[in-house]
């Protein structure tokens, strides 16, 4: 076997992700020089890694093209959702930074975790090669895990780290024996070269087909833990209630777009062509379409019930993997696999900002003392701070999928693209849970707004516990990305118009 | 792509937008120095934007039957949405409406003792100002996404002024409200997707041409069919609007929990969303579909009519039977429309503009006497008449209206649709006849609560100091009582501004109307 030069690598292509990868290591060392009352400035260089990484992502924005020896797809699917992964990444850096002084957390590890694991969350995204999926989707969990776990003698942090790594270890097992059986089956680990000799082993009938399709159902069970749909979502509503708030926040965003990524690249680039004889549905479509019913009801009504906002939010996190996954279901239908993968990464976008939006805002009003926030804090909010209210308001509107927000852009897309599919019974499901949705979103547009007059006397004025001018930054940031993206969702769609997973490698 | 420019329909649906950024900036800079100033803004941009859709109306040809004023821009250009607006007779009708009744509301918010004490003026008249603009929207808007978008944008104000300025249930009645109406609209969603995704855009006019055509076609066979689905998705939601019998149940709650100026916006533009609706989508998209179902839907409409009045005599509460007496009037709309001709039509569409001015009007009543006596009960009043002359010659003009005397608006609409249901293909005699008997009804009702409130003896205490009308009061009302003696007497020009346009819509049903007569008389004919 010939070593390959550097040009056949070509690198260049995969820079965004190299950089990243690179410059964290370098501030890896930085961080050992950097004194430790002034670990912030580790934040700003991680926030200046990410910047580099932008800017390569801009240069290789509107290529299509592989590297590492097809192991790495850029495109502009690669592009979108680095950025996406990118934003996240640097709005979490923003809520961190005073949240891990205040909770007496503050280490320059914590950012260099933060950048390792998006590196995997972009690595996910590019990958062609069922190799590279497991390797890049352990580097962005096992960051995770241990942030899960940041805070010190917090049993609850620990908890949520341990459960999530244990759970996370389990499934990524599944997974790999998913890669192994679909490797035993095609003799190739590569999603084209998987996708070009499905349709050969098929045909042959077979013990092979069968490894092919257990194969299929583990990579369902190890990317759907990743994503948290039903019913691989148990570990969610803990593991997110006990890891900080800025950590959940990251997670219930980047290790989505890592997994869906993944999902929809495996699916649409390798699997396309699972069908039964003489059908253009893909096998999986069924499958996927009733865990996508399943989480979406599961996920909106569970969240009826809680009290403890984080644990809403994860609910609701829940729920909403389940309209992306609506859309990956829905690319099982030939020739919608592009159309339904732009809705997803559309929803991917719009979902990161408001969701952010949402966690920073519950983290202002997160006490230090450890306790958890719950829906009673946001009564009256809007006489107290009546922007932040708004804001808050704003992007619960948004997650309902109320129009002029990014919510709705998302939704309909991924509506239009399940009704084309032929999905209606799922699309019904789907707009019906959205009004349930409504009922514990709108919850806290009630505390803020309607409930003023049952506040406590003497909360005037009460000087919020995690406000600070980067918190502020943040919020303001995913405002401007949740209102943009509603009113004027063509800038999205033009990032997306080109995304051609499917008909990349035609039959 | 035609008309890229500005157009005379844009500048009116973004002047109340102009007025709520000035008074979020107010608001910003300082919300305590300006917390007078803010009224005054939101009153002179409606006013403004009244004046804008005068012109408007100066500018439309009514002979023409095409579009008007329109204005078309790429909005999301790969899935086919436009920013596409654009007026018809009934749009402009429901337009003026709207901006007649949006400065009314806010000037008789200035007196609201809730919003006195409550405060927020900011936030109050800012949602007033988002809830014109987006009403406006709901008329003009020619693509389903840009109608889809003003439709849902309505809720939010109106929660939020249903929720923090209404009365003391304010919180569940504007939950039910959310929740109700956003339930209906989400089906509509998909069906809008479903008709876009097929039609391949979605530009109204565009996919109406391609079902008139025969290019589009959404198959139709039966009462359970794909048209009729998508038919029952928007009908759903439009019904869940107007409201149509049995989908009314959030009306008096809402209505009872609202603030005066928010039952006035409500029962004045809101619920006719509605029906415009139903005229402007469910027709002209699913015209066998309507054909189908005019029967059902005008049973229930009829249902509506007697049942609203039956349940308004049964009031104590002057508010809720007002409220009640919405689902009866509204009923006479839906009759009008699903009468599918030109009569029923024409009538349904004034219809909605007289219910508009006598309802709203009836809740700035009954807000005034709740200012001076902080109940809504009848059985707190009496011989108001007396304490307060001129009112209660107001309140009698207002409630003869409403119950549609000969001479002022009401009659006009009502009669009009009568005639419309006798003469129907689809409908005919009964609904009619049943119909009349909601007319008699609504005199039954209005004149007892204006017995119970207005006349008799004047026994009670509280009531013999009653604070006698403020001038702002009376300037609120005047508009109402020209318009009420406007539409009575002269009511021909309305019926032109409209003509061509109910004209249109009734042609794209007519030709399904006469297959089915066709049928039967060829059934009748095989049957012996």
């Amino acid at each position: 076997m010939d070593i390959p030069t550097l040009e056949q690598l070509n690198l260049s292509a995969a820079f965004p992700a190299i950089s990243l990868a690179l410059g964290t290591c370098l501030l890896l060392l930085v961080d050992l020089f950097l004194p430790k009352n002034r670990k912030y400035l580790t934040a700003w260089l991680a926030l200046g890694g990410l910047a580099v990484s932008f800017i390569f992502n801009l240069f290789a924005y509107n290529s299509s093209t592989t590297a590492l020896e097809g192991m790495f797809i850029a495109d502009q699917f690669t592009g979108f959702s680095n950025i996406a992964v990118i934003v996240a990444t640097a709005i979490s850096i923003l809520l961190s930074i005073d949240y891990l002084k205040r909770h007496q957390m503050e280490r320059g590890e914590y950012y260099i975790l933060l950048l390792f694991s998006a590196t995997g969350a972009m690595f996910m995204a590019a990958a062609n090669d069922l190799v590279v999926i497991f390797v890049a989707l352990e580097l962005l969990s096992i960051p995770l895990y241990i942030m899960a776990a940041f805070r010190p003698n917090d049993a609850r942090s620990e908890e949520s780290g341990m459960k999530y790594f244990i759970l996370g270890a389990f499934s990524s097992a599944f997974l790999v024996y998913g890669a192994a059986l679909i490797y035993g089956a095609s003799g190739t680990t590569n999603l084209t070269e998987i996708f070009s000799s499905v349709e050969g082993i098929l045909a042959t009938q077979s013990a092979s087909s069968l490894y092919l399709l257990a194969g299929t159902a583990l990579l369902v069970v190890g990317l759907g833990f990743k994503v948290a749909v039903v019913p691989f979502h148990m570990w969610t509503p803990d593991v997110y209630e006990g890891a900080p708030t800025p950590v959940t926040a990251y997670m219930s965003v980047v290790a989505k777009l890592g997994g869906f990524a993944s999902f929809l690249r495996v699916m649409i680039i390798a699997l396309p062509a699972l069908a039964l004889p003489e059908s253009t549905i893909a096998v999986w479509q069924t499958t996927l379409w009733l865990i996508a019913a399943a989480t979406l009801i599961l996920g909106n009504f569970v969240a009826i019930a809680q009290t403890n906002v984080k644990r809403m939010l994860a609910y609701s996190s829940i729920a909403h993997a389940g309209y992306i996954l609506m859309a990956v279901a829905a690319a099982g239908t030939a020739g919608l696999g592009d159309s339904a993968a732009q809705a997803a990464l559309i929803y991917l976008l719009a979902y990161t900002f408001t969701n952010l939006g949402a966690f920073a805002v519950a983290m202002v009003l997160e006490k230090t003392d450890g306790s958890n926030v719950t829906l009673d804090d946001f009564i009256g909010l809007s006489r107290r701070q009546p922007l932040l209210a708004f804001l808050m308001a704003f992007f619960m509107l948004s997650l309902i999928g109320i129009p002029t927000t990014s919510g709705f852009i998302g939704k309909w897309l991924v509506f239009q693209v399940t009704l084309e599919a032929g999905l209606i019974p799922l699309a019904i499901i789907g707009v019906l849970t959205s009004v349930v949705s409504a009922y514990y979103y709108v919850r806290i547009i009630v505390n803020m707004y309607l409930r003023e007059n049952e506040a406590a006397v003497g909360d005037e004025g009460e000087a919020l516990p995690g406000a600070s001018q980067y918190v502020n930054w943040a919020i303001y940031a995913s405002f401007a990305g949740t209102l943009i993206l509603g009113l004027l969702p063509v800038l999205a769609t033009n990032l997306v118009n080109t995304v051609n997973l499917a008909t990349m490698f035609p039959r | 792509m035609e008309n890229t420019g500005l157009s005379l329909t844009t500048v009116t649906l973004f002047l109340p937008m102009v007025g709520l950024t000035i008074i979020a900036g107010m608001a910003l800079l300082d919300a305590e120095k300006n917390r007078e100033n803010f009224k005054w803004v939101a009153f002179a941009f409606s006013i403004l934007t009244f004046f804008a859709s005068l012109l408007m109306w100066a500018n439309y040809n009514s002979a023409d039957p095409a579009l008007q004023l329109v204005q078309r821009n790429d909005w999301l250009p790969q899935y086919g949405i436009s920013y596409y607006v654009g007026i018809d007779g009934i749009s402009l009708l429901l337009v003026l409406l709207t901006t007649v009744i949006t400065p009314i509301a806010v000037f008789a918010s200035f007196r609201s003792h809730v919003i006195h004490e409550r405060g927020r003026e900011a936030l109050y008249y800012g949602f007033m100002l988002l809830l014109e603009w987006a009403m406006i929207g709901v008329f003009v808007a020619q693509d389903l996404v840009i109608f889809y978008i003003f439709w849902e944008v309505t809720l939010i104000p109106m929660y939020f002024m249903i929720g923090i300025w209404g009365s003391e249930n304010r919180v569940y009645a504007a939950v039910k409200f959310f929740l109700y109406t956003m339930a209906g609209s989400i089906l509509m969603l998909l069906a809008m997707l479903y008709v876009g995704t097929q039609a391949g855009t979605f530009a109204l006019p565009e996919i109406v041409n391609a079902v008139q055509s025969g290019a589009v076609s959404f198959p139709f066979d039966g009462l359970f069919s794909t048209q009729s689905f998508l038919f029952l998705g928007f009908l759903i939601a439009f019904a869940i609007k107007v409201p149509l019998w049995p989908f009314h149940s959030w009306l008096p709650d809402a209505h009872v929990q609202a603030p005066t100026a928010g039952s006035v916006i409500l029962a004045g533009v809101l619920l006719k969303m509605g029906t415009y609706g139903i005229v402007r989508f469910c027709l002209p998209l699913f015209p066998e579909a309507s054909v189908a179902w005019a029967p059902v839907v005008g049973g229930l409409a009829v249902i509506g009519i007697i049942y609203g009045a039956w349940v308004s005599y049964a009031q104590v509460d002057m508010k809720k039977l007002v409220a009640y007496s919405s689902v009866s009037h509204m009923g006479f709309v839906v009759l009008g429309i699903f009468a599918l001709n030109a009569q029923g039509l024409q009538g349904a569409t004034l219809q909605m503009i007289n219910h508009g001015i006598s309802t709203g009007g009836l809740f700035l009543l009954v807000g005034m006497l709740y200012e001076r006596r902080h109940t809504k009960l009848m059985a707190a009043y009496g011989g108001i008449w007396k304490a307060l002359p001129l009112f209660g010659a107001i309140s009698l003009i207002v409630s003869l209206s409403s119950m549609g005397l000969p001479g002022l608006n009401g009659f006009v609409g009502e009669f009009t649709i009568l005639m419309g249901a006798f003469g129907s293909e689809v409908l005919g005699f009964f609904f009619a006849l049943f119909a009349t008997l909601g007319v008699i009804l609504a005199a039954v009702y209005t004149l007892a609560m204006f017995q119970k409130v207005y006349l008799g003896e004047l026994d009670k205490e509280e009531n013999k100091h009653l604070e006698p009308m403020h001038w702002q009061e009376i300037a609120v009302l005047i508009p109402i009582l020209v318009l009420i003696f406007w539409i009575g007497l002269q009511p021909v020009g309305f019926f032109n501004t409209m003509d061509t346009s109910t004209e249109a819509i009734v042609n794209y049903v007519q030709p399904h109307i006469d297959e089915i007569v066709v049928e039967n008389a060829a059934s009748v004919s095989e049957a012996p």
